[in-house]
């Protein structure tokens, strides 16, 4: 892997742009004459942009539209509604050729890498997948030294790559997921919790390697984990979701120091933090209930069924996700602030 | 690997009558066709009325395995316990018939896993369940047993209790199939309750709903709780006391306040710097290097040397023995003084 970063792409431009994308999943009844008698709203409305070398979080409880929003990105799912253009080429409209094309420079790391990775491939046949579907990518003869390249840079031994998925551990699976991810070596890595299921002294070896690679390789990260503490470690700017929508969005300093919308600040007060002493200066908001079924979310404000500054408003009228007077970052509250001794 | 002197467990006095529960120098091992796996490994650890022990450690460490050798629920073959004890109020289970240890299961040791989904009949109602260890337990009838079932679903705080009597494990979000769990537990009314990573597979804000109940519940019934979990932001909430495992020992046991103040083993200490902070900003996570071992091929001398940034000939070759540091803290390391004064640094 060499000269990664070629001079005409420049660090902060936008390398991906997601404009009011909308999934509902049909519920019908009825066997033979279907009907369709509602929709789960997965992700409704999100808009977002990512820039080039930069690492987007999304969080957000299980149900939320989280994982929703990345197989529509990686068009494993076909939006409803909506835009999202890739390098300026339309992300949801391209197919055929034009679709492989723009599929390199977007790949994705899943969250459980024992089901990720095919058991009867050898290492080498699963990180070398993609340039059978991409031959150009790799010159004839060179896809087994560029397979163990792939194998060092994520900090495995390239003589191991005629061994199969059991025979490594956890930590080093999701390093080969993530050497797979890199083949083609795409402008975009979408990360599905790919560290929530590794123990917590694994867990640092991989966030530290997608960092690394990072920087190596000028990459944007739109990454995605239930997990407050791991995405602020590694994200520039975090989107909070909530019943399928951003609830709030900022640079990593705005959501963690100055949050506005009362879901990120429960959410926040929320995580067990590892130390004794600092838990008593925290007061932590209950949140009561549940999350509402995404089939049937409350009107207007959707959070407004569990939170305390909830009025009538909130439920008549939907806060979008505008800028708000109490910090200059996007939230979506009618009565944003910032809480006081947080 | 045989120490046959039992080590001394720490932290608060043996009370007179003993302790409520205790493990002694327990030795579990898994035989396999591919070989023999040990995974517990002289564990002994003790429990008191009313207070809350947390059990830390990776998967694979022996936590969970230690709790249902605990229950008498081991998977045997292939688990075998090769010795040890297991004393309950003075009397060890390990030597008890299984109609003896039936009587204990429930009534006084109870249980509750991690994944409410799987640990639920997805066939039956929840009130049914909840009311079934009264009936096989107590000889309850029907009617009885209804009723008392409501009154536990109110008490783990699960909404219309009444009404939702009759509803299935699946019509529960994952939030109130732990409380019904819970409620489960509490049917006989427990002295002890094991909680086995009982908020992992939960969101946050229901973790903390969660961890309010289970300590509220330990309060008003003055149970005592074993806490097992691999979250170190969990423990610091609830826990009087922590016992960390590694590969089916316990290398450091103290009081929450003086663990996570200045850990005096290896092995904590880097585990609790690989953990990115939510009220701290940092750089690079620092990491522990390599793997966990395998069970079947357990290091020489400390387990952790391999990993472990502190190594000297000495951990290749001498197991290390409990280092009681003061105030009842114990370390597994030969080198806990030092690993001690770099934390509190």
């Amino acid at each position: 892997m060499t000269a990664p970063v070629s001079p005409t792409k420049v660090r902060g431009e936008t390398v991906l742009s997601v404009d009011n994308v909308v999934k509902h999943f049909p519920i019908s009844r009825g066997v033979l004459f279907q009907k369709q008698i509602g929709a789960v709203k997965a992700v409704d409305r999100v808009s977002f942009e990512l820039r080039r070398g930069e690492t987007l979080g999304v969080v957000g409880e299980s149900g939320c539209g989280k994982s929703t929003l990345a197989r529509l990105l990686m068009r494993l799912e076909t939006p409803t509604s909506g835009r999202a253009t890739l390098e300026g080429k339309d992300l949801f409209k391209a197919s055929g050729s034009e679709l492989r094309r723009l599929r390199r420079n977007m790949q994705m790391v899943m969250q459980d890498p024992y089901t990720s990775l095919n058991p009867r491939m050898t290492v080498g046949d699963i990180i070398g997948e993609p340039f059978e579907i991409h031959p150009d990518a790799a010159p004839k003869g060179s896809k087994r030294k560029r397979v163990q390249e792939l194998l060092d840079v994520v900090g495995l031994n390239p003589e191991h790559v005629n061994r199969y998925p059991h025979q490594f551990s956890g930590g080093q699976r999701q390093r080969i997921g993530i050497a797979r991810a890199l083949a083609l070596r795409p402008e975009v890595i979408v990360c599905d919790e790919p560290v929530s299921a590794l123990d917590v002294s694994i867990q640092a070896q991989v966030i530290n390697l997608l960092e690394q690679l990072q920087d190596e390789f000028g990459l944007s990260y739109i990454f995605i984990a239930h997990d407050l503490s791991v995405v602020r470690h590694i994200s520039d700017r975090v989107a909070v979701m909530y019943l399928g929508k951003i609830v709030e969005i900022g640079t990593e300093e705005e959501i963690y120091e100055r949050a506005t919308h009362p879901y990120t600040q429960a959410l926040l007060s929320a995580v067990p933090v590892p130390d004794p002493d600092a838990r008593e200066d925290r007061t932590i908001i209950r949140l009561t209930g549940d999350v509402p079924s995404p089939a049937d979310p409350p009107s207007g404000c959707r959070f407004r069924t569990r939170c305390w500054k909830a009025q009538e408003v909130c439920a008549i009228q939907e806060p979008h996700t505008v800028l708000r007077a109490a910090d200059p970052h996007p939230s979506a509250c009618h009565f944003a602030e910032v809480r006081p001794g947080a | 690997m045989t120490q046959s002197a039992v080590r001394p467990t720490p932290a608060s006095p043996t009370p007179p009558g003993g302790h409520l529960l205790e493990v002694r120098d327990l030795h579990v091992e898994f035989r396999t066709t591919e070989g023999v796996a040990r995974v517990i490994n002289g564990v002994s650890y003790h429990l008191d009325a009313g207070e809350t022990l947390a059990v830390l450690g990776e998967s694979g460490s022996g936590k969970s395995v230690t709790a249902q050798a605990i229950m008498g629920i081991l998977d045997t073959p292939p688990a075998h316990v090769r010795s040890g004890q297991i004393l309950y109020q003075g009397r060890d289970l390990l030597t008890q018939s299984e109609e003896q240890r039936r009587q204990v299961r429930g009534k006084e040791i109870a249980m509750i896993f991690q994944d409410a989904l799987s640990a639920l009949n997805p066939v039956f109602p929840v009130g049914w369940q909840i009311g079934e260890t009264l009936r096989q337990r107590e000889g309850m009838s029907r009617a009885n047993a209804r009723r008392r079932a409501v009154e536990l679903m109110d008490l783990v705080k699960i909404p219309a209790a009444a009404k939702r009597l009759g509803d299935y494990p699946h019509q529960f979000s994952g939030g109130m199939r732990q409380r019904v769990m819970i409620a489960m537990a509490l049917a006989l009314d427990p002295k002890v309750l094991i909680a086995d990573e009982p908020t992992t597979a939960l969101d946050v804000t229901v973790q903390a709903q969660i961890m309010d109940l289970l300590a509220d519940l330990r309060r008003d019934l003055n149970m005592a709780m074993i806490l097992i979990t691999h979250d170190l932001g969990v423990v610091a909430g609830v826990a009087d006391r922590i016992a960390v495992m590694y590969a089916g020992r316990i290398v450091e046991h103290a009081d929450v306040r003086s663990l996570y103040r200045a850990p005096a083993h290896p092995y904590t200490k880097g585990l609790l710097e690989s953990i990115p902070r939510l009220d701290v900003r940092g750089q690079a996570l620092s990491t522990i290097k390599g793997l966990p071992p395998n069970l079947m091929r357990i290091p020489s001398g400390c387990p952790f040397h391999p990993r472990c940034p502190y190594v000297q000939q000495v951990c290749v070759d001498v197991v290390p023995h409990d280092l009681v540091l003061g105030d009842g803290r114990t370390s597994a390391c030969h080198f806990a003084q030092e690993v001690r004064d770099d934390s509190a640094r």
